[in-house]
């Protein structure tokens, strides 16, 4: 049974068009990860599936709720932690929590348990005002103000943005526990190394999404060989692959750099020779899966092309 | 050819806030034309040490030159002699791109006519000649801080601080963004930069790793990856900085 329906999803400011006639379902109890730059419109649609922004054009639903007719029975079911801090920074931990549980008509006693994991690492300085917390704690804080109610869809807008490779780690890790408490849990982030974290994924750039799919099959539409090609000075590897006729594409990746060739086929021992004359040294060259962020990028060309 | 010289030198450089240490007694150079990645997880003293280093905070104890001049004395001339951008603070959203160069031109006391070609220059290379007139709020995020980068370099900095240039920008630029990075060192400009994306620590030249307010390690992307027997940068980092992690939340 789906979670969230959305069907021609549209918002524009002015002549921007945030999110573009976007389709697409979630499944209850998935881990879905909107991926993609800022700007990409990630922002606009969990705002419009919060029932925070009204769309344009089309329709969405959440638990079969209308997002602009059923809003208000909505809300109570769905939780939300948005990318900016929003908590009352001049309260403390304590209230802040006791807060959005009396909102949502019930108290922290009741749904303690679905938040212990995340409230216990922050319990400690419950008596200290929000706004002092550092950034790690507010996020804690922040998720666990998310899920007092006991949400059965909980939206993180880029939880992870700015925050260290650690640190990510350890969020994601408990996005993953929540998961498994039967909550569907929908978050966006700029990160593309995230990807594998999630079931399923929506590659989402200017408006639209690129494609949609499990992190493997999304790999597997990756319709080119993909050699990883590393040398002594990668920067005189990158001039001499550039003009080569037969590049496709080229990205430097951590001390590799990933090239696509035009040819159907090819052999390695080509390219290598091109580079020799081209007095490059210390060639290394050898075959590699794609990851997202190469499959985002092919994505990206083509989108462009079209 | 001339030994090239440091364009950072720092030594025990410390900053303590009332009892908390936030930069524990650092010591590193960076040499002229460097690109130098200076990584750490959040609240390690990245921040701090960089706000010591461009003249805006005073250090506790410790020595540090930024091109030459002293982080004490001299923070007038640290700050005609940098660059800066961060993810944060780069371009007036409400000014022209055009404003935009002329007002940092400005600052950085070019001339009118220095201004007007340095604006030709930049839009040109940029291929933003068409968004000359446009505000910075309507121009995408990777078109934003390409133009910040070029401008926090108008005036010809000895060293360019760049605070997660990169954050949140999409895949493509972020490449396009590490060119114009690779085209201002092989000028000469040195270049300071953090980011938390870890493939992008493996283009600098030397890496530093802080880890509560200490430098936890130093070396070249390769030779951290050998110390550390890991096959990525993003390995050396959870090796670094997990096992300090779990009293810090």
């Amino acid at each position: 049974m789906p979670a969230i329906v959305v069907k021609n999803l549209t918002k524009k400011y002015g002549g921007v068009i945030a999110v573009n006639a976007l389709t697409f379902s979630v499944e209850k109890g998935e881990l879905f990860g909107f991926i993609g730059p800022d700007g990409a419109g990630k922002t606009s649609l969990f705002r419009i599936l919060t029932t925070l922004l009204l769309p344009d054009a089309g329709e969405a639903s959440v638990n079969n709720l209308d997002v602009v007719k059923d809003y208000k029975k909505l809300r109570t079911q769905l939780g939300y932690m948005p990318g900016r801090f929003s908590l009352y920074q001049d309260l403390s931990v304590e209230e802040n929590l006791k807060f959005f549980a009396s909102v949502f008509g019930t108290t922290i006693e009741e749904n303690y348990d679905l938040i212990k994991d995340i409230y216990v690492q922050i319990e400690p300085f419950k008596k200290r005002r929000a706004g002092q917390l550092s950034g790690g704690m507010k996020q804690k804080l922040a998720l666990s103000c998310a899920l007092i109610h006991k949400p059965e869809i909980l939206f993180l807008d880029e939880p992870t943005t700015g925050v260290d490779a650690v640190s990510r780690k350890e969020f994601w890790e408990m996005l993953k526990r929540l998961q498994q408490k039967g909550i569907t849990v929908v978050v966006s982030t700029p990160y593309m190394d995230e990807a594998s974290l999630c079931g399923r994924i929506a590659l989402i750039q200017n408006g639209k999404i690129l494609g949609i799919d499990t992190p493997n099959n999304i790999v597997k539409t990756f319709d080119k060989p993909l050699l990883a090609v590393k040398a002594r000075n990668t920067h005189a590897l990158i001039e001499a692959l550039r003009k080569y006729p037969h590049m496709h594409s080229l990205y430097p990746f951590g001390e590799f750099l990933h090239y696509t060739d035009k040819r159907v086929q090819f052999s390695n021992d080509e390219i290598h020779d091109y580079l020799t004359t081209e007095m490059i040294q210390q060639i290394e060259m050898k075959p590699i899966e794609p990851n997202i962020e190469d499959c985002f990028m092919a994505l990206m060309e083509k989108q462009d092309h079209e | 050819m001339n030994e090239p010289g440091y364009a950072i030198r720092a030594e025990q450089l410390t900053k303590r806030f009332g009892d908390f240490i936030a930069v524990n007694e650092i010591t590193f150079d960076v040499k002229q034309g460097e690109i130098y990645g200076f990584l750490g997880a959040n609240g390690a003293g990245k921040t701090t040490a960089i706000r010591m280093l461009i003249g805006l905070l005073s250090p506790s104890s410790g020595i540090a030159t930024v091109a030459g001049f002293d982080v004490y004395k001299e923070t007038e001339n640290i700050k005609r002699n940098i660059g800066y951008m961060s993810q944060r603070f780069s371009l007036y959203e409400d000014l022209t791109v055009k404003e935009n160069i002329r007002f940092y031109g400005g600052v950085y006391g070019l001339s009118s006519s220095e201004i007007r070609d340095k604006t030709d220059f930049l839009l040109k290379k940029l291929e933003l000649e068409h968004a000359r007139n446009m505000l910075i709020s309507s121009l995408p995020l990777g078109w934003k801080q390409k133009l910040a980068f070029s401008i926090a370099v108008i005036h010809d900095p000895k060293i360019v601080f760049l605070d997660e240039p990169t954050g949140g920008v999409d895949p493509i630029t972020r490449r396009q963004f590490w060119n114009l990075i690779y085209e201002a060192s092989s000028k000469g400009v040195t270049v300071f930069v953090t980011t938390h994306y870890m493939d992008e620590s493996e283009y600098c030249d030397r890496v530093s790793i802080m880890v509560d307010g200490r430098i936890a390690a130093l070396d070249t992307p390769r030779g951290l990856k050998r110390i550390f027997h890991a096959s990525s940068m993003d390995e050396v980092f959870l090796k670094l900085a997990r096992p300090e992690k779990v009293g810090d939340i």
